[in-house]
């Protein structure tokens, strides 16, 4: 998988938080062979001391997607994506602009607004947006070269709820990088997304919260492999009636009755 | 002078950013600065004027999804 002219072997990326402890991500990480984490920026007190996450993080190896989460106006996520590429040293970033505090859906029509500042200034933005085409052609128009569609609202862990929306978007943009963002709750979800032909998974509260995050960050992992091989493989098409799939011809007859 | 520092009413005498993070007693973690809702490079840091009533935001790596 290409993101940006960088080749990623894995089709996993992975969020920080809500972990049990830093241990158990950085094994969860391992587990999930995710090679992108993402990572956030928030108030530093004085006085605070050494910051251990982000030293621990880097050890991982893994390459780093800081986000802007939390960010309600253009304004705010520009500034912050400027701030995360001085600290974090990458020019990628997760573009998140929420437009309402309940529901956390994007607001599409900021997120154009600072992805294309944000592009132009030469960041490789991953813009979180919905299905939506119009947006979609809107961000790419500004200079996105990835789209991370939602599956459901980030934490509902309800799979993909628009599955039709997301299927036309996959073939409306076929040579676009299309990545499941949010709303993921279990690997069945994630594999029905690669079957789909979706490049990638980004999820996060479904193995964080997790009774056993590293093993259901193995089982992820596993979920994409197998969803992507499934994809590449090609799906059979599905058929309104039943077909055998033993031979009917050369069946012997018994002579016991039975309708054929 | 008082500025807001996350949020927070503070006094500062250090007159530009780079000596007010010193004094707040920041050290040299990683971190990253904004004024009135505008990034300061750490490189701008020691020439960027801060005064009365100015909004400064320091930000650190943290977990994200």
């Amino acid at each position: 998988m290409r993101l940006y002219d960088v080749d990623l072997s894995s089709r996993l990326l992975l969020g920080t938080a809500q972990y049990p402890s830093p241990l158990v991500l950085t094994d969860a990480i391992a587990a999930a062979g995710c090679g992108v984490i993402t990572v956030s920026l928030r108030r530093e007190t004085a006085n605070g001391g050494a910051n251990g996450f982000w030293p621990l993080l880097q050890a991982t190896g893994a390459r780093i997607l800081p986000n802007t989460a939390g960010c309600h106006s253009a304004q705010e996520a520009i500034t912050t994506a400027q701030m995360a590429r001085e600290v974090f040293g990458t020019n990628w970033i997760k573009l998140e602009v929420i437009g309402n505090a309940d529901t956390l859906q994007p607001d599409p029509f900021a997120l154009v607004e600072a992805a294309r500042v944000l592009c132009a200034d030469g960041f490789a933005v991953f813009p979180y947006t919905t299905e939506d085409l119009i947006v979609a052609e809107r961000l790419l128009d500004a200079g996105c070269r990835v789209l991370m569609p939602w599956g459901a609202p980030i934490g509902s862990g309800r799979g993909l709820r628009h599955v039709d929306a997301l299927n036309a978007m996959r073939a409306h943009f076929p040579s676009v990088p299309l990545i499941i963002d949010a709303g993921i709750g279990a690997p069945s979800q994630a594999a029905q997304a690669m079957e789909m032909g979706f490049d990638a998974v980004l999820l996060n509260t479904a193995v964080a919260k997790a009774g056993d995050p590293v093993a259901m960050g193995r089982a992820f992992g596993q979920a994409i492999a197998a969803g992507r091989a499934a994809f590449e493989a090609g799906l059979m098409p599905p058929r309104d009636m039943a077909v055998p799939s033993t031979p009917v011809l050369g069946m012997a007859d018994l002579g016991l009755g039975g309708l054929r | 002078m008082r500025i807001e520092l996350n949020g927070l009413p503070t006094e500062v005498a250090a007159a530009n950013l780079a000596d007010a993070l010193t004094a707040l007693g920041y050290g040299s973690s990683t971190l990253a600065t904004a004024l009135n809702g505008g990034f300061i490079p750490v490189a701008a840091r020691a020439t960027t004027p801060l005064h009365d009533g100015d909004r400064v935001e320091v930000l650190a790596p943290m977990q994200g999804g």
